[in-house]
């Protein structure tokens, strides 16, 4: 699980361009939209590419986001659980 | 000065001149169809898509004396000047080779398609400069001047309108051809796509079912001038009385969530145009059916005190055309203040925006004596336009 | 007199170099294209990590658009809504366009992204000026060859003569194949320390040096 989560915040700082942000500046808990990274609705939108492109995982409908991208760690749960 | 509508033209699946495309609006006839796979997209997509081989026969039914055209002419392009020969046919006192005539073409991707590798070859690399295409079309109507591009997102169409207008007030021309084109292509198609913006059925604006937007191509020219020799028939003149854009400054791609970007359009057009909130007679909205767009919307119609006027949205006819939207729409517009006819939005069931406003259901007959077109885009900027038929008395 | 209009400030970003109001406020050679313009961002410590995500027009016309208003800060003066944004220049979105061409041209690796899709339309960047200054005014974006200071400036002068707007932020951002160039100006009735008379000769003058 932390080695997803580490993999994860890398991937995130690139699909994302957080070039100002390293890794270790990342919470895994933190929230991803409000307070936490600040993250946009594109940022959002474009962490459903990055479900699909680096992991094989598409999601349909976007309003599913919401849950599954409350934090990093609920995204690596996420991805952990549908990973064919 | 008044700044009054010579001549117009739409070109679209639902006809190649503003009358047949009115004609199929007022029995709420639709453009957009269902494409299974295709070059645009590998999934199907609800789209408003012109006829290539019907587009092609027109050009060349145009073009079978005019020899010395040996260019070849992109899709877009062809849609532009099918357009304009339209609008020349339509009023033939228009000199559009004199100095005194400007083009302005509206368009947010123009020849987009080029970029495609299946293209590249067949065109001049230059010829995806948006310029360049300008050039292109000007210089087949031997017009003398350089032509204005404005490429403005989805406001581009209305925001040609107005500076069309603007620059007819400084005298340098008498006459601005303002033409709004853009094409169906899988660049555009695949970016809305990957924004999850697209419904999988026709649009349906202002609805509470709406779930987001379709696509379309087409072209839509409107001929501006201050000449009153240009005039045909004068009870049918439309006057452009007043216009201004705005941003919402907010964010690039969401709507203000307050509406007053667009609300601050509204109300510096209707200053300039000294007319009152309970004057106009018709609206003809934005409503590309996006959750977000349609709610900005109803809030800015409600604040500006217009939630009453009669309100429609083109988008489930057309599609969204982008930078032919705005022209496109305000000659539907226009007509319908000839014909005192306002059309009924396709697809429109139930209202569901954040505020109430008065949309139009089904096409019906009213007195129209003006009409305020709206419009809103990504980088959070909003225009709108008013114009004005002449009063009978 | 009273339908004068003045060059109240200007910046400029061309072959690594910044101008702001004639003088030359950064330099750096070595440096090339979107890595110089980034440069440019980390000497003048903008705080904003929005700029990172945007695309490299934008990127180039935060900047720029950043001195300008530092040297002369217009929404101080000026009401929000009277403030007009109108930029225009000649290679539109092609930059990002083709980087959005890349991510769908390929079946096999099909991922077209939002955040790239978004920056496909040249007036994003005029959004971008307008979100981080929160200016509300009239917003046009222009495509030319060439910067036309003669157009520009006759359409900015009605613009203000008519009262559309009482300032003006405008000029030319063009990036395409690491090519850069930057020039933005405001556009007020006060001359200001500049004391330049907005004509096209004035714009060419500034805008060739």
């Amino acid at each position: 699980m932390d080695a997803l989560i580490d993999q994860l915040k890398g991937e995130i700082i690139e699909q994302l361009n957080l070039e100002d942000l390293k890794k270790e500046d990342i919470d895994a808990d933190a929230p991803l939209f409000g307070e936490g990274l600040g993250l946009d609705s594109i940022d959002a939108l474009e962490l459903i590419v990055l479900l699909e492109k680096n992991h094989g995982i598409k999601i349909a409908n976007p309003a599913d986001g919401k849950k599954i991208f409350q934090s990093i760690r609920s995204m690596a749960e996420f991805i952990k659980a549908n990973k064919k | 000065m008044n700044v009054f509508v010579a001549s117009d033209n739409i070109i679209s699946p639902l006809g190649f001149t503003s009358s047949e495309n009115f004609e199929q609006l007022i029995k709420m006839h639709t453009g957009v169809t269902r494409i299974e796979k295709s070059e645009l997209s590998e999934e199907a997509v609800c789209a408003a898509i012109i006829d290539t081989k019907k587009l092609n026969a027109e050009f060349q039914k145009q073009n079978h004396t005019n020899k010395a055209s040996e260019i070849e002419y992109t899709r877009l392009e062809k849609m532009a000047i099918i357009s304009i020969n339209d609008c020349l046919k339509q009023n033939p006192k228009i000199n559009i080779a004199s100095k005194k005539t400007l083009l302005v073409l509206s368009t947010t991707k123009g020849n987009i398609d080029l970029l495609d590798a299946s293209l590249a070859s067949r065109f001049d690399k230059k010829r995806v400069y948006l310029w360049e295409t300008a050039k292109i079309i000007a210089g087949y109507f031997k017009n003398p001047n350089q032509p204005i591009v404005v490429s403005n997102a989805c406001i581009s169409g209305v925001l040609a309108i107005i500076i069309g207008k603007r620059l007819l007030e400084d005298n340098t021309y008498d006459t601005v051809i303002v033409s709004g084109v853009d094409i169906m292509t899988h660049f555009v198609v695949s970016g809305f796509q990957s924004f999850k913006a697209i419904s999988n059925e026709v649009a349906k604006p202002y609805d509470s079912k709406r779930d987001g937007i379709s696509l379309g191509e087409g072209c839509g020219t409107i001929v501006l001038t201050n000449n009153p020799e240009l005039t045909l028939n004068i009870e049918q003149q439309i006057f452009v009385k007043g216009g201004a854009s705005s941003n919402d400054a907010n964010h690039i791609s969401g709507p203000s969530r307050t509406g007053d970007g667009l609300l601050l359009a509204i109300e510096k057009t209707l200053k300039e145009a000294n007319v009152k909130a309970e004057e106009v007679n018709y609206i003809s909205g934005h409503g590309t059916a996006t959750l977000y767009n349609d709610d900005m919307e109803s809030i800015a119609i409600s604040d500006a005190q217009l939630a009453a006027v009669p309100m429609n949205s083109l988008k489930s006819y057309f599609g969204h055309t982008l930078g032919a939207a705005g022209l496109i729409e305000s000659i539907v517009g226009i007509h319908s203040m000839r014909k005192n006819t306002l059309i009924g939005t396709y697809n429109f069931n139930e209202l569901g925006v954040a505020k109430p406003i008065n949309i139009i259901k089904d096409t019906t007959s009213a007195v129209v004596n003006n009409c305020l077109k709206t419009s809103a885009g990504f980088g959070g900027c909003n225009a709108a336009v008013f114009f004005q038929k002449v009063q009978n008395n | 007199m009273e339908n004068k209009n003045y060059i109240s400030s200007y910046c400029a970003a061309k072959n690594g170099e910044v101008i702001v109001d004639h003088t030359i406020s950064y330099s750096e050679k070595t440096l090339l294209s979107v890595d110089f313009i980034k440069s440019v961002y980390k000497h003048f410590q903008f705080n904003y990590p929005k700029f990172y995500k945007m695309d490299h027009l934008c990127k180039l016309a935060f900047v720029t658009s950043e001195l300008l208003l530092k040297s002369n800060p217009v929404t101080q003066k000026y009401s929000s809504e009277d403030i007009a944004i109108i930029i225009s220049n000649s290679t539109s979105s092609l930059e990002i366009d083709t980087e959005h061409q890349n991510t769908i041209s390929d079946k096999g690796n099909y991922f077209p992204s939002p955040a790239i899709f978004v920056y496909t339309l040249s007036n994003i960047l005029i959004g971008e000026i307008a979100i981080r200054n929160s200016i509300k005014g009239e917003n046009t974006f222009f495509i030319f060859d060439k910067f036309d200071p003669v157009f520009m400036s006759s359409y900015i002068n009605s613009l203000l003569k008519s009262g559309k707007a009482k300032c003006c932020i405008t000029g030319w951002v063009d990036f395409y194949e690491n090519k850069y160039e930057s020039f933005l100006y405001t556009v007020e009735k006060e001359q200001g320390t500049l004391k330049i008379e907005h004509t096209s000769e004035q714009i060419k003058k500034l805008y060739n040096n």
